[in-house]
């Protein structure tokens, strides 16, 4: 494999202290969380707990009121969101948010918009239909008649296409079928072993711990618990609260 | 009725203008201000609940030609010919409107059908050559000896009354709409018309309400100005040229206050004559110059018009009750 | 068929491809920026006047004037947007529109400042040709040939680059880009320069055909507007088909009646496809 498919893992994504909202509503009330290279971290929580306020955060969609953001030497808050990916930082944002009107391959390519992207364009969408099969099938359909682990599927294609050391994912099970939600999890592993750093919120408690190494409990902005997965998954409170334990 | 009087003492002062007998030249300024203020103020009672026209050109040359075409062809006064033009121009209105609201056009699409229209009216008016004059314009006939009343031929303190009339008329309308459900029911269509559906207002009927009084205003507009100048013709009547200016005057006076078009029409008459006063006719291109950098800045830096700059201040006091007559300072 | 009608409906598939060009570059510019340019048909006046100027008083050859034209009208169009349209980008909408009614006042008025308000004509014209039992002006056919291989270099652009890619994307949905590692201000400008650029070619092919004046533009102005609304506004396949649609609307309106009749017909069938389908005659 080439060097412009095999992607370093990149270096340490850092927040602490974030405070962020919209307008008046506030969401984030001094939230800490780390991603260490190569590994997978997911975020979870009930709805509305700043899941999501978070990953737009990272992404500078949304610039944090307090607190500090870094990505190795970094400081994100001051880049604007456009020159993310190329610093290695893809976002696949929640419903995926496909252009229903170009095809998947089109989607493709608007993901290898940036300058340093293009030169790789063939490759790294030869290496996402190597990924996933199908979406070499439907390579010329329209985005918007995929079926929804197929959307998920270009999306995250389309996010690789950028060539990113770290993946964002908001929610990638929203809205799918049980089927379909464990294939997009059967997924997210597979991009794991790309070597790529993950960082997933998710609602979907059971699956994300399945898949990701360690995990923080987002509760009203503010992390209420952190810890291993395979220790979350055995605390008595969180089997209560979100895994309908007993 | 406290109200009212200070309304009715300044209707009562402008009244009494002519017989400061100004120069004539100052008089003609004066009654084009009140025609062009009538005819924004027209326009804004649409434009300020989101009601975007860019045709209302046509309705004051539904309205003119109407009458004009009466007059001369069947000899029917403008007393009635006026009237008549206005209910044309409403019909007219209504047959865009009424689909126009029961479907959904709004915003650009809105903007842009009642382009179209406008235009429709100006080619209309070129067609018909035989009865209009097509492009080159009409003269309505002259009153027969002793007629010019019944002709509606003033001079200009005649003008100057039925002018201010009908101007005093848009205001009162205005304020009669201001103090109606229908206000407030179009204020909540505008912000979201699923919202207002949502709640029991009837969105078609409150458009098209306020459409009739705003093209009412505009179709009398347009017969005056044809009345008072002696001549039409389809660029100053009809047509995307003049629907823009109106447009200007009611923006740049400020569309959310009742005085707001007339300040508007003061400062574009202003501007034409100063403009051609200052320049003559050697630099003709220099008005619309002025008038589209103006209508820039005016949307860049007082999106609310000149009358804006004064709203907070006058709000505060209303919102307050105070006494009339207390300092607003 | 009657060779005056086949000739009505050949010349309306010319007027169509005269249409066409503005009403994708209005098509764009909305599509992307999402503000209507209400002065789109005076940026195309000053185009007239710039190949007018350029050729005849200049004295540069014909071709070199056209070929200016374009980046020059693709500068305006930039300015247009820096200036007027990029600090009105978070205003309501209609204060867009009526700013942009501000330019074409300027413009108009600019115009005649400079070049008063005489019809200047370019003084060029092809023989007519034979084609069949039709006759089809030169002047007509060439700016037609000459508008679609615009459209056909446009429509490439989009397909294949990727600045043409992301231009497709932004218009459904704006807010993602960034997420893409795509600048929404820096395609809002190529758009800005691109739609000027047309509006540029579009003066090419109008100037051999029409006398300019300061208010040419109100002469296909407005039509230009209601075949965007037509075809679904931002929809740039929609638009160039109803530009053919309304060019033979327009000319086989005028075989049977008067020129003036013709586009009262155009107008009010507008008025009704609005009524109709109030998202344009191909919306999905």
């Amino acid at each position: 494999m080439s060097a412009a498919l095999k992607p370093d893992a990149g270096p340490r994504l850092e927040l602490s202290g974030i405070q962020a909202g919209y307008g008046d509503f506030q969401a984030l009330f001094g939230v800490g969380l780390r991603v260490e290279p190569g590994e997978a971290v997911g975020v979870v929580g009930p709805n509305g707990a700043g899941k999501t306020t978070l990953l737009r955060v990272i992404s500078g969609l949304i610039r944090p009121r307090a607190g500090t953001l870094r990505y190795g030497d970094r400081d994100l808050t001051r880049v604007p969101p456009h020159e993310l990916p190329g610093l290695g930082i893809a976002h696949v944002p929640e419903n995926r948010r496909l252009f229903p009107h170009l095809t998947v391959e089109e989607n493709l390519k608007v993901g290898a918009f940036t300058k340093s992207a293009r030169a790789h364009f063939e490759k790294r969408r030869d290496h996402v239909y190597e990924l996933f099969p199908r979406m070499k099938q439907r390579r010329h359909q329209l985005a918007g008649t995929l079926s929804g682990g197929e959307q998920q599927m270009c999306a995250i294609g389309r996010a690789l296409m950028s060539g990113p050391k770290i993946l964002l994912l908001d929610e990638p099970s929203a809205g799918l079928a049980p089927l379909v939600v464990q294939q997009v999890f059967e997924l997210v592993k597979r991009i794991r072993q790309e070597g790529l750093t993950v960082l997933i919120v998710e609602q979907n408690v059971a699956q994300v711990l399945r898949v990701v190494d360690r995990a923080y409990v987002l509760e009203t902005g503010r992390v209420a618990a952190e810890g291993r997965s395979a220790e979350l998954a055995a605390d008595p409170a969180i089997r209560r609260s979100y895994l309908g334990g007993h | 009725m406290n109200g009212l009087a200070l309304p009715a003492a300044l209707f009562a002062a402008l009244a009494a203008v002519p017989l400061l007998s100004l120069p004539d030249y100052v008089m003609h300024l004066l009654i084009t201000m009140l025609l062009t203020a009538l005819a924004g103020t027209g326009w804004a009672m649409m434009g300020r609940f989101g009601l975007v026209s860019f045709g209302h050109g046509a309705f004051l040359g539904a309205g003119a030609y109407t009458m004009a075409i009466l007059w001369n062809e069947l000899g029917l006064t403008p007393w009635l010919g006026i009237p008549i033009g206005v209910a044309v121009a409403i019909l007219a209105g209504v047959l865009l409107a009424y689909p126009a609201f029961k479907l959904r056009v709004v915003g650009h699409y809105f903007a842009l059908v009642t382009l179209a229209a406008g235009e429709i009216v100006r080619i209309l008016i070129v067609a018909l050559r035989e009865h209009t004059g097509g492009s080159l314009g009409m003269t309505p006939a002259k009153a027969p000896e002793g007629g010019a009343f019944l002709a509606m031929q003033f001079d200009k303190a005649g003008f100057w009354w039925v002018a201010l009339i009908a101007w005093a008329g848009g205001l009162l309308a205005w304020r009669m709409l201001d103090r109606s459900m229908a206000s407030k029911a179009l204020a909540a269509i505008s912000e979201d018309e699923d919202a207002a559906a949502s709640i029991g207002i009837k969105v078609t009927a409150e458009k098209l309400k306020v459409t009739v009084i705003s093209v009412t205003l505009a179709a009398l507009a347009g017969a005056l100005t044809a009345q008072y100048r002696q001549y039409l013709n389809p660029e100053s009547l009809a047509g995307l040229g003049i629907s823009l200016q109106i447009v200007f005057g009611a923006i740049a006076g400020g569309m959310y206050v009742p005085l707001g078009p007339t300040i508007g029409a003061a400062i574009t008459i202003g501007l034409e004559e100063g403009l051609r006063i200052g320049f003559g006719t050697e630099l003709t291109g220099a008005a619309p110059l002025v008038y589209g950098l103006l209508l820039v800045l005016f949307m860049l830096y007082l999106p609310r018009g000149i009358a804006g700059l004064f709203e907070r201040r006058a709000k505060t006091p209303a919102t307050a009750k105070r006494a009339p007559g207390e300092a607003t300072a | 068929m009657d060779p005056f009608f086949l000739e009505a409906l050949v010349n309306g598939i010319l007027l169509g491809g005269v249409f066409a060009l503005p009403a994708l570059g209005l098509n764009l510019v909305f599509g992307v920026v999402d503000v209507v340019w209400l002065c789109y048909a005076e940026l195309v006046m000053v185009g007239m006047y710039t190949v007018w100027f350029l050729y005849t008083q200049a004295g540069w050859p014909l071709g070199l004037a056209f070929a200016a034209c374009l980046p020059a009208i693709a500068v305006l169009g930039l300015l247009l947007h820096l200036i007027v349209v990029r600090p009105l980008l978070s205003s309501p909408p209609i204060n867009q529109v009526l700013a942009t009614g501000g330019v074409l006042f300027f413009l108009q008025g600019a115009a005649t400042l400079v070049f008063s308000t005489d019809f200047r004509s370019l003084g060029v014209d092809m023989p007519p040709m034979e084609v069949g039992e039709v006759f089809v002006s030169g002047t007509k056919l060439a700016a037609f040939i000459a508008a679609l291989v615009g459209a056909g270099i446009l429509w490439a652009f989009l397909k294949f680059t990727y600045v043409g890619t992301a231009i497709r994307a932004i218009a459904r949905d704006r807010e993602v880009m960034p997420l893409m590692g795509v600048d929404p201000q820096k395609i809002y400008l190529i758009a800005s320069a691109v739609g000027g650029a047309l509006a540029g070619l579009a003066a090419c092919l109008l100037v051999v055909q029409l006398d300019v004046h300061p208010f040419v533009g109100l002469s296909f102005g407005p039509i230009t507007f209601m075949i965007c609304v037509m075809g679904g506004l931002g929809n740039m396949l929609g638009g160039f088909l109803a530009a053919f649609l309304m060019g033979l609307i327009i000319s086989v309106g005028g075989f049977w009646g008067t020129t003036e009749f013709s586009y009262v017909v155009a107008f009010a069938f507008f008025i009704i496809v609005m009524f109709l389908r109030p998202k344009g005659l191909f919306a999905r």
